[in-house]
């Protein structure tokens, strides 16, 4: 469905100290750089699949969201989105994809939002039965209802992005790419905007490509994730998987009333131990959790234990720290 | 066409927001068009010559001046497109399927007119209760009117092709302030804005005539105050029409070579 063979794609930056001087001076001699924010990135996206498009700040995310929705020409490389190149018949490809981007605002700001809307369906030629359809299950699932008749520049920041999604979605699109869809949003605005991608995704087989810095977005959404940094794709492949190979420890965390001797297993790091809580990291490939339990209650009276997975964020610092991002 | 009808319609609505800012539009232009008749008539009145234009037929083309000022002037832009490029906001335009070109001009004339829609009455309407050479009076005959309909009209595409050339400079430069100023100053003398045309010598005259920007302004207000005869009018309608094609034309592949090389400001 979605295919892109060795894009690149360079920016001409140009650089300057700070201060009059340097102002003055690039004024006469401007001195640019070139960032290179694509190298060679290649994929392949099927039908259905939820992706997430992860990478530290600058490393082309962005850029690539960009590429496949048409409005950047990249300097190579190619890219085939339902056997249409973005870029080369740009009118006829956005008609079949749907774009928010997290930052910025495609509604009207002094205008109720559905009057935005309304523009949408006649821009995007919706029939007036889809049209209605579409804005129910929008209205239904996003919470809509309320704020419809709102202007826009009344709206919180989570309103405004529900909207903003439910914008992107009322031409029903066979794509959809999210750039940071829950930027800046609370956690329950972030839970209802997750279960809604969620549906969409099931229920009318949308294929999502997400970018976030918010690695729960990924652990709940995305069964694949793309680790793209400096511009080249560093890891392609399930979030299972890379869990897997990521996630070796296991924290053990022990509340505990009375110590009986000190606590030394050989091979167990002590994370913390303080008012009488331990935490300890386990390495899943010498020890068995529950072996590590059985021996700690040996040595201790235990109140509370709470065994937890490696966050996924740890995970992406280590893949970040691994390809020296 | 319809994707086009309702943006107009939503720019039309938003531009009928901003109410105050039309009244007080309306107050600024009623105290330029008295006090520009006032220095013209004091012009009149210090010579014997007789002159190509007649105070009374100027006061008419002052009064439309300042009523469709917002039809005419290069320099009423709209901060959204400009910001829209520079910030990058353009990305959501370039989502949707539809000429970029067309979708400004739509959204751009549709701007001009709201705004003219809420100004250009209430000054026309209190212009034709002042006294003479003040007053503001109906054109000589219904044919004067329907070619200033016309030519307003026709006018108001050619402006907002020639603004179109301003925006689409804003992908290269990144700021409008340049190009807003020199098309706005030229553009503005150009059109007779400052001085009449007639008033001015006549080698000027003749630059004026072969350059766009009179045909905007000038041309379909002296039709109305009967200073341009019905076949003049006529020759100059297809003058309008031959230029709106250039820089439409110009303004459609300058915009398809900007949109190759744009780059999307901002992550």
């Amino acid at each position: 469905m979605i295919e892109v063979q060795s894009l690149c794609k360079s920016f001409k930056v140009s650089k300057r100290k700070a201060g009059i001087g340097a102002a003055i001076g690039s004024f006469f001699n401007p001195q640019y750089r070139t960032v290179e924010a694509l190298k060679n990135i290649s994929f392949t996206i099927g039908e259905g699949e939820i992706v997430g498009y992860i990478g530290p700040n600058g490393a082309g995310k962005s850029t690539t969201i960009k590429v496949m929705s048409g409005i950047l020409v990249p300097d190579s490389g190619r890219c085939n989105i339902q056997e249409i190149t973005p870029w080369k018949n740009r009118i006829n490809h956005v008609k079949n994809i749907g774009v928010v981007f997290g930052q910025r605002s495609q509604l009207w700001w002094d205008l109720p939002v559905l009057d935005s809307f309304n523009l949408l369906k006649d821009i995007y030629k919706v029939p007036e039965k889809e049209y209605q359809n579409n804005l129910d299950l929008l209205t239904a699932t996003l919470d809509l209802s309320d704020i419809m008749t709102t202007p826009v520049r009344q709206l919180s920041l989570g309103q405004r992005m529900r909207c903003e999604i439910a914008a992107s979605l009322l031409h029903s699109p066979k794509i959809l790419f999210l750039d940071e869809p829950t930027i800046g949003l609370d956690a329950i605005s972030k839970i209802a905007v997750r279960n809604f991608i969620k549906t969409i995704n099931k229920e009318k087989k949308v294929t999502v490509i997400l970018t976030t810095h918010d690695m729960n977005d990924i652990d709940t959404l995305a069964e694949r994730i793309i680790l793209i940094g400096k511009g080249q794709i560093l890891l392609d492949g399930a979030l299972t998987e890379l869990k897997r190979k990521f996630a070796t420890h296991k924290t053990i965390t022990v509340d505990y009333s009375e110590l009986y001797s000190d606590i030394n297993i050989e091979g167990i790091r002590i994370l913390s131990q303080e008012n009488q809580r331990l935490s300890l990291s386990v390495p899943l490939d010498r020890f068995n959790v529950s072996e590590v339990i059985g021996q700690l209650s040996q040595q201790m009276e235990i109140m509370d234990v709470s065994v937890e997975n490696r966050p996924i964020e740890e995970i992406i610092v280590d893949l970040y720290k691994e390809h020296q991002l | 066409m319809k994707p086009y009808i309702s943006l107009f319609k939503m720019r039309v609505l938003k531009g009928l927001q901003y109410k105050t800012a039309a009244i007080a539009g309306i107050l600024t232009q009623f105290f330029w068009g008295i006090m520009y008749i006032m220095i013209f008539e004091a012009f009149y009145s210090s010579t014997t010559n007789p002159q190509p234009i007649s105070l009374v037929e100027l006061a008419q083309v002052v009064w439309l001046q300042q009523s469709f000022l917002v039809f005419i002037m290069l320099w009423f832009r709209d901060n959204e497109l400009i910001t829209q490029i520079t910030s990058g906001q353009i990305a959501y335009e370039l989502c949707r399927p539809m000429n970029l070109y067309s979708f400004w001009y739509a959204k751009l004339i549709a701007q001009r007119l709201s705004a003219a829609m809420l100004r250009c009455l209430p000054i026309l309407l209190v212009a034709s209760l002042l006294p003479e050479p003040y007053r503001f009076s109906l054109p000589p005959d219904l044919i004067t009117f329907l070619l200033f309909i016309v030519t307003l009209f026709l006018g108001l595409l050619l402006i907002v092709s020639i603004s179109m050339m301003i925006y689409i400079s804003i992908f290269y430069t990144m700021s409008g302030t340049g190009s807003l100023l020199i098309f706005g100053v030229f553009g503005e003398f150009f059109a007779g804005m400052l001085i009449p045309v007639p008033l001015m010598p006549d080698a000027l005259r003749r630059v004026v005539y072969l350059l766009p920007f009179r045909y905007a302004s000038d041309l379909p207000f002296r039709i109305y105050a009967g200073n341009i005869g019905t076949r003049e009018a006529i020759i100059s309608i297809g003058v309008q029409i031959l230029w709106l094609s250039v820089l439409v034309l110009i303004g459609r592949m300058w915009i398809k070579n900007a949109l190759r090389r744009v780059v999307i400001q901002g992550g």
